[in-house]
């Protein structure tokens, strides 16, 4: 009895762990970090769209270079601009937090850590989520993130995404399923409505790539955690099964 | 608890693999803690090789720039300078051949340089680590027949423009020569010719 | 030389040491001759294990010193730069971090295991107070510890957690900031944290694993039975049901200690963050005394009395609810600690007690997890109802104790440990 109220316990906690996991957001990803290409055109769009503003203050160019494969001249000659940073150096952006202040209205924050702060499937969502909004300074909204002072960088790549009625095969918050078609109504979905210089699948892949570079740059261990962990856990087993013939010979003794 | 009915043999055999097995997993466990002592990526990044663009360096003059923390003098040796140098008598040198392991294998002869008139060498002293003065003209020390170079404030050391050490001063060894190697109009201090 | 019929070494070094230090003495008296009962259980691996993680604690705690920074400037950054720039930094950080929150796994069920067997009862009453004592300095460490991060997480949690001293009346507001050191928590707060963290908390509880460890071995280890071993001796004066501690336990615990290192591995390699129950993902920001994080929980070891803190809405007596609930709060600590004076019952073990003792155990148990869950969680009305109705069930099983143990029927005890 006693043994079944604790199985119970036992099993309620992973549920309530479930809750305590990040905010709804509409798309999702699943990083992967053994995918070098993937890394490298990540490490590449950030370079080229987002560190501008935004540092990667513990990151260095290095240590993504030697995660990514990459040779140092390489990155030096194409992710390295600016002349006051070096292949050791971390990303460091030229722009001040008092600058950004004055142009944004808020610093842009460093996102080192955003990757595990936020988490992959909001920044995916967040970059996706950008909707063309004439009331704005910047012109845009994003979805994910409300009055947002950042503008949609992103724009050449993706083009002008607006706010229309549409159908919609994702559940969109606020609209009914439609029991015939199984797709959602809603004058809430988001829709590219002036092209950009990628296709919307094309533009997906890249946001992955970009998400996914974030969500190594929130923890580059990983990678050496994953080829150290088997070996750790293997020779752990084989030691307590050694142990374990150890234990039951000198408990031969005892009855 | 008898000893009856006990197998020693694989008593003794489990107690060995499980101390064997044991011990290794110890030192598995050393390994992150005695790693970590390692130079971190800050330190290595701070300990990089160094560029410097030494176009702009005159005949006689000297530059410093920083390696790993420690100075180090590039001069660029005029010809007057060079005769002097390779003209003293080694008998006034400890160590006039560059025998002690003070330079990297590729630099030899008594102007220990790749190039005859850039010298670079790690500007301090062998003795006690002070930062020698540079002393490049004849006669601006107190010693006869001063063929140019370097002469150590602390405790009265001198070494010529090759930073070879001189007899009967405190130092022991020559001046330490880093790996550098030249590219275009750059000099690249802590990098070796090889792995260029 | 020495003390003379002191057991000694024949010849050789170690006769040699023995003249000068006890040193077979005392592998007797605590290992090869120390005699544990037979029949320990699955609930008996926990107290070596204690040892284990408190071993790792001080081992990569000592590492995470050397390149640790301890300044508001510069704290969390010399995390991120232990995370990257550190050769197995990283894996030294995550041993120290995940085995903050394996400690009190660890300790929470060898607490359970001496409820369950009466583990405190005389003549163990000192054993179970040393004990309670490390756990309460443990809490202080862990708390201390967190805020040295200085994430989000970090900051606000110490700012609430200090807070609580200002509830205290008349003094409170001055006791805070004598805490603090400054008018809101800063680097100051955070120095003095570091010194206690690494220092001062350390050594003393070192000390008290050694008194709770002395005084355990003067009377002996309790077993499932709770009977003692003691009163059966055979001609030799070795208790029947006792084995030596070395080599049969010893044995025991080692494979108890590979299959926590395997949990704790598996934990370190690839769930560090424990679901966001070791690592909070607020703290991946680093401290920000003007923007407060959405939802402040602790970490989830201080979750059951962060709910009854929480459950405590009402005024009573002329207090008010916050101080009571700080009066609650360590009220839920204190109770523990007059543990052994509260049971009555003529038995130790849970199996020879009557099912009142088993129902408010497991009542009490199912009421301190679900406490855990809920101060985690942000607070609604409906939450607050049952966290009220735990704490209530808290209390009851320590405030009825002397009543139930009392009244109920136990079942007799027998001669011999029962395997």
């Amino acid at each position: 009895m006693k043994k079944q109220l604790f199985a119970l316990l036992f099993a309620l906690v992973p549920l309530t762990a479930l809750g305590a996991g990040a905010e709804d957001v509409p798309h999702s990803m699943t990083p992967d970090l053994s995918n070098q290409e993937s890394l490298q055109r990540g490490m590449q769009l950030y370079v080229n769209y987002c560190m501008g503003c935004h540092s990667l203050e513990h990151q260095r160019f290095a240590r993504a270079a030697e995660d990514f494969g990459m040779p140092q001249d390489l990155v030096e000659q194409n992710l390295i601009f600016s002349s006051d940073l070096a292949y050791n150096d971390q990303m460091h952006v030229a722009m001040t937090r008092e600058d950004g202040d004055n142009w944004f209205g808020a610093a842009a924050p460093d996102l080192t850590l955003h990757g595990r702060l936020r988490g992959g499937d909001w920044i995916y969502s967040y970059l996706l989520s950008f909707y063309k909004d004439p009331s704005r300074a910047t012109g845009v909204n994003n979805a994910v993130f409300d009055m947002v002072a950042m503008p949609n960088v992103l724009e050449p790549l993706q083009g002008v995404q607006e706010k229309v009625c549409a159908e919609s095969d994702r559940p969109i918050e606020g609209a009914e399923l439609d029991p015939l078609t199984g797709k959602y109504q809603s004058c809430e979905v988001l829709q590219v409505t002036q092209p950009g210089a990628m296709e919307p699948d094309e533009f997906e892949e890249a946001v992955y790539d970009l998400t996914n570079f974030l969500v190594y740059v929130g923890e580059p261990s990983k990678l050496h955690a994953q080829t150290l962990a088997p070996k750790v856990l293997i020779f752990i087993f084989i030691f307590g099964v050694i142990a374990y013939l150890l234990k039951r010979e000198y408990w031969r003794d005892i009855h | 608890m008898a000893d009856n009915g006990v197998n020693k043999g694989r008593r003794r055999f489990l107690v060995g693999a499980t101390t064997v097995v044991g011990a290794v997993g110890a030192v598995g466990v050393a390994v992150p803690f005695v790693a970590s002592w390692q130079p971190s990526a800050r330190a290595r990044a701070a300990g990089a090789p160094v560029r410097a663009d030494i176009s702009k360096l005159e005949p006689g003059q000297r530059m410093t720039v920083e390696w790993r923390g420690r100075p180090v003098w590039v001069i660029n040796r005029t010809p007057e300078m060079i005769e002097r140098t390779e003209s003293s008598d080694p008998a006034r040198f400890s160590d006039p051949d560059s025998e002690v392991p003070q330079q990297p294998g590729y630099v030899s002869g008594p102007l220990r340089s790749i190039r005859p008139e850039i010298g670079v060498l790690i500007g301090i002293c062998t003795h006690l680590g002070c930062s020698p003065l540079y002393r490049p003209e004849p006669d601006a020390v107190d010693m006869d027949n001063w063929p140019g170079g370097f002469f150590c404030p602390c405790h009265g050391s001198y070494f010529d423009l090759a930073g070879r050490v001189f007899r009967n001063v405190p130092a022991p060894t020559n001046l330490e020569v880093p790996p550098y190697r030249f590219e275009d109009d750059d000099i690249i201090v802590g990098e070796d010719e090889e792995t260029a | 030389m020495g003390t003379p019929n002191r057991v000694k070494a024949e010849r050789g070094l170690m006769r040699w040491v023995d003249d000068r230090f006890p040193a077979t003495q005392m592998w007797q008296d605590h290992l090869s001759k120390y005699y544990a009962p037979k029949n320990f259980n699955f609930w008996y691996f926990f107290g070596s294990l204690a040892l284990l993680v408190l071993v790792n604690q001080i081992l990569t705690g000592v590492w995470l010193t050397m390149s640790y920074n301890p300044s508001a400037e510069g704290a969390f950054a010399s995390v991120e730069y232990i995370m990257r720039d550190v050769e197995y930094g990283w894996l030294i950080r995550y041993l120290h971090s995940t085995g903050a929150s394996a400690f009190f796994v660890v300790v929470y069920l060898h607490m359970f295991r001496g409820l369950l067997y009466g583990s405190y009862k005389a003549p163990r009453e000192l054993v179970w107070i040393f004990g309670m004592a490390i756990y309460l300095l443990l809490m202080a460490e862990a708390f201390m510890g967190y805020l040295l991060p200085w994430g989000q997480m970090s900051y606000w949690g110490a700012q609430v957690i200090i807070s609580l001293f200002s509830a205290i009346p008349f003094i409170g507001p001055d006791l805070a900031q004598w805490v603090r050191g400054d008018f809101l928590i800063s680097g100051i707060t955070l120095n003095r944290f570091f010194a206690l963290h690494v220092v001062a908390l350390p050594i003393v509880i070192l000390a008290l694993v050694v008194l709770h460890l002395i005084a355990l071995h003067e009377v002996g280890s309790n077993n499932p039975d709770g009977i003692d071993i003691k009163a059966k001796k055979d001609e030799t004066g070795k208790p029947l049901d006792g084995i030596p501690f070395h080599p049969y336990y010893t044995v025991k615990d080692i494979v108890g200690v590979a299959v926590f290192l395997f949990v704790f591995a598996v934990v370190v390699f690839y769930f560090p963050e424990g679901g966001g129950y070791f690592l909070e993902r607020p703290n991946f920001e680093p401290a920000n005394p003007m923007v407060t994080p959405d939802h402040i929980a602790p970490v989830w070891y201080f979750t059951p009395f962060y709910a009854i803190l929480r459950a405590i809405t009402f005024d009573l007596f002329g207090l008010d609810a916050k101080f009571l609930g700080v009066l609650f709060m360590g009220g839920a600590i204190a109770v523990l600690f007059v543990l052994p004076w509260l049971d009555r019952s003529p038995v130790r073990s849970m199996r020879y007690k009557g099912w009142m003792s088993k129902v408010m155990l497991v009542l009490f148990a199912v009421s301190f997890v679900i406490l855990g869950i809920l101060g985690a969680l942000p607070a609604t009305a409906l939450r607050t109802a049952v966290a009220q109705l735990c704490t209530a069930l808290y209390f009851a099983f320590f405030l009825l104790m002397p009543l139930y143990t009392r009244l109920e029927k136990t079942k007799p005890v027998p001669e011999r440990v029962t395997g």
